[in-house]
């Protein structure tokens, strides 16, 4: 008899029916846009900050380096010492004192500038000084060598390389910024589902054991079916609010941006800062084209089918896992022992996708962690948008499905002995054990 | 086919340690079976086995005759000893819920909720969790997720423990009336007052092994011993006492009885009969009471356990 749709229709409405369910797909959103709101909002305030900077230049030849900006004011004193500059900086509430010693040598300054203010600078701040003082005496240098400092400046070239494959496919540095976005998120978006809902899974079986109605459960169905249900209903639960998580999201950021005016493209990721760099040696109304250029480059349906399908194998492996520890412990603070080994993968092949693949998504370590099937659903999720051949990926698929199976009849096996253990904490070594029962 | 249910020399090992050795057992029809034994001896591993929740190593199960087969599940209910429901589920939906995994429809599902509902005196549960119930509560739904899709097959682990007396006498009379309708019960409680109440066979499972089965009353006069309560009257209790010592084995007997005379129990040695015993009191003294002893179900099962 096939109760897996009934099981798995239990499993959904149980869940998604859960007040803290609801209150936490509903709340979620909310705080999040609340939280990058108030982060925008203040990261504003932040960069309207202005502060002013008193430099007391004993060399007297620094002043042109400094040009105020919008946010800093500088005032150059050559004619002070360092007790007046002090005094006037206290006076006038200014933000810090830059104090260029004199030395023997005008040209070296290694060791004779000196910043004092009440709060410590920031790293920026001090590089930014650093910065202006250095080229300028690299152009005093350079000038009392006898060098034209304008022909050096028109000598300046930006070059922008145009990527074509043999295939006179068109390519750019923001075609290889957009997938390395698209696979990202895709592994991340995997990870992040794997735990949230395999916890879920866990804690699942855990009530149904603590509330014993396991046996009359599985006196009417196969434990197979039970937890294949289970991860089925919890995963579909998942999705569901996940959508939602989406939509609301969406929408709330849309509001929240046009009530406040906040322009939130302005938070920068460091994603969006490498784009940046990437625009800053192309033409603008390149980007543009480049972007959408990008868009269509991108292997579309090719990512979507394998992204459905390493998703939901990975997310299946995984949450047998899950579904067996749930079964083989008592309560949720046993799980712990079990965890390790579970989360321990997942973190490595995040970081083995972040590393690597950004490097070279071709590379031999990429390439053997997308074949691992506890890492490839991630890995090779990232490495698709960067073109990987057809059998390889199937390949994978193929390494990911057997494994698949095996972990469901093992953890299967586990669910089935355990769910009806109780009162002692298991070992590794009774698990073994408990295949063979 | 006379039997129900036949378990066919079953076996289950875990790991190294057998659970069941070589078990078989027969339920008849329309009996109520008690499956009886000390604490892990092996009554819930052999009680899974019927469930299918766990497979036999060896030996096979035999429902009506044919092979237990996963559609059987329709045709036992089975209440087990560890009870639980979904706490946060509500009554209505919960018991909807396992009718439908044991094949009901929803809609009988729903009639017969209703009728067990009446039955047993619930009133507007429907919409109420079962964490908001009494444990007794709680146990009648229970009672009804056993009972509800009618199985031929009844199996209850302790049904009566968490009921009060009037709760659990209203279960029993529903099993008896079940059992009426052609349901055949198998009954496993270390209670052998009840035992005593309302099992017609019996098996007694001890350390993995059956020691004993049979019909109740087959049982009783398997291990009965030729013993008489008797008490009598005389006016010299002494000298008679010393007379019937010398006779039979005697040992001392507590009964209630209007008269503070002899009382002793008497074991006659196996050609003897009562009428022989009776016939060697009445040229003595005067006999008020005379019953032959029939030993319990607790003196069975105790004496059984100690022997093995």
């Amino acid at each position: 008899m096939n109760h897996l749709p009934l099981i798995i229709k239990r499993e959904y409405l149980n869940k998604v029916r859960n007040r803290s369910f609801v209150v936490m797909t509903f709340l979620s959103p909310i705080i999040m846009i609340a939280l990058v709101a108030v982060v925008a909002y203040l990261s504003q305030i932040n960069n309207d900050k202005k502060r002013s900077i008193t430099i007391l230049d004993e060399t007297g030849i620094l002043a042109e380096a400094f040009e105020n900006t919008e946010h800093t004011t500088y005032t150059i004193l050559t004619d002070s010492n360092y007790a007046d500059a002090k005094a006037l900086v206290k006076a006038q509430e200014d933000f810090g004192l830059l104090y260029i010693k004199k030395s023997t040598d005008t040209l070296n300054l290694v060791e004779t500038v000196n910043f004092y203010s009440d709060e410590s600078p920031s790293v920026s701040i001090i590089s930014n000084l650093e910065r202006r003082i250095e080229k300028r005496i690299s152009d005093i240098k350079l000038q009392n060598d006898g060098v034209n400092i304008e022909q050096i400046r028109a000598s300046k070239t930006t070059i922008n390389i145009a990527q074509e494959t043999f295939d006179g496919e068109k390519t750019s540095k923001i075609d290889s910024y957009l997938k390395l976005a698209f696979g990202g998120a895709a592994g991340y978006l995997l990870f992040m589902f794997i735990i949230i809902y395999g916890n879920m899974i866990m804690r699942s079986v855990i009530e149904e054991k603590t509330s014993r109605i396991i046996e009359v459960i599985i006196s009417s169905v196969k434990p197979i079916q039970l937890m294949m249900g289970k991860i089925i209903g919890t995963s579909l639960a998942g999705i569901t609010q996940f959508l939602i998580w989406l939509i609301l999201g969406g929408v709330l950021l849309f509001v929240v941006s046009a009530i406040f005016g906040i322009d939130l493209t302005q938070i920068q990721s460091p994603q969006q800062e490498m784009i940046n760099q990437a625009m800053a040696t192309s033409d603008a109304q390149n980007i543009a084209q480049d972007l959408i250029a990008g868009f269509v480059n991108l292997p579309i349906l090719n990512l979507c089918v394998a992204f459905l399908f390493f998703f939901i194998g990975g997310y299946l492996l995984y949450s047998s896992f899950y579904a067996a520890i749930g079964a083989a412990v008592d309560n949720e603070t046993d799980t712990q022992q079990f965890m390790m080994p579970i989360i321990m993968p997942l973190i490595l092949a995040v970081y083995v996708g972040v590393f690597t693949v950004i490097e070279d998504p071709h590379g031999t370590i990429s390439t053997i962690f997308s074949f691992i099937p506890l890492t490839s659903p991630v890995v090779m999720l990232m490495r698709i948008p960067f073109g990987v051949p057809i059998w390889q990926q199937l390949l994978s698929l193929a390494i990911l499905v057997f494994t698949f199976i095996f972990t469901v009849w093992f953890a299967a096996k586990i669910y089935r002995v355990g769910i009806l253990m109780y009162g002692k904490k298991p070992s590794y070594k009774e698990l073994f054990k408990w295949l063979r029962y | 086919m006379n039997n129900l249910l036949v378990a066919d020399s079953v076996s289950k090992s875990f790991g190294d340690f057998k659970a069941l050795n070589e078990v078989s057992i027969a339920v008849p029809k329309g009996s109520i079976f008690g499956l009886l034994g000390p604490n892990g001896a092996g009554k819930t591993t052999l009680i899974r086995i019927i469930n299918q929740i766990t497979m036999p190593d060896k030996g096979e199960v035999l429902l009506d005759g044919s092979p237990l087969m996963p559609m059987n599940i329709r045709d036992i209910g089975y209440l087990p000893e560890e009870r639980g429901l979904y706490k946060s589920m509500k009554v209505g939906e919960q018991v909807l819920y396992l009718a439908q995994l044991k094949g009901l429809s929803k809609q009988t599902a729903k009639e017969r909720l209703k009728y067990w509902f009446d039955k047993l005196d619930i009133g507007d549960w429907w919409n109420r969790k079962i964490q908001e119930l009494s444990k007794g509560q709680a146990q009648k739904i229970q009672f009804i997720v056993t009972v509800i899709h009618r199985p031929k097959l009844l199996i209850f682990d302790e049904p009566f423990s968490g009921f009060d007396p009037i709760n659990a006498s209203l279960i029993k009379d529903e099993i008896l009336q079940l059992r009426d309708e052609g349901a055949t019960v198998i009954f496993s409680t270390h209670r052998m007052e009840s035992v005593e109440e309302l099992c017609d066979h019996i098996a007694l499972i001890h350390k993995s092994n059956k020691v004993l089965d049979g019909r109740l009353t087959d049982v009783k006069r398997q291990f009965k011993t030729n013993t008489f309560e008797v008490g009598l009257q005389s006016s010299n209790p002494e000298e008679i006492t010393r007379l019937i010592k010398d006779k039979f084995e005697v040992f001392p007997a507590t009964f209630k009885n209007l008269n503070d005379d002899i009382k002793l129990n008497i074991k006659l040695p196996q050609d003897t009969s009562s009428n022989d015993l009776l016939r060697f009191l009445t040229s003595k003294a005067e006999i008020h009471h005379f019953v032959e002893v029939i030993p319990s179900a607790n003196d069975i099962f105790i004496q059984t356990v100690k022997n093995n």
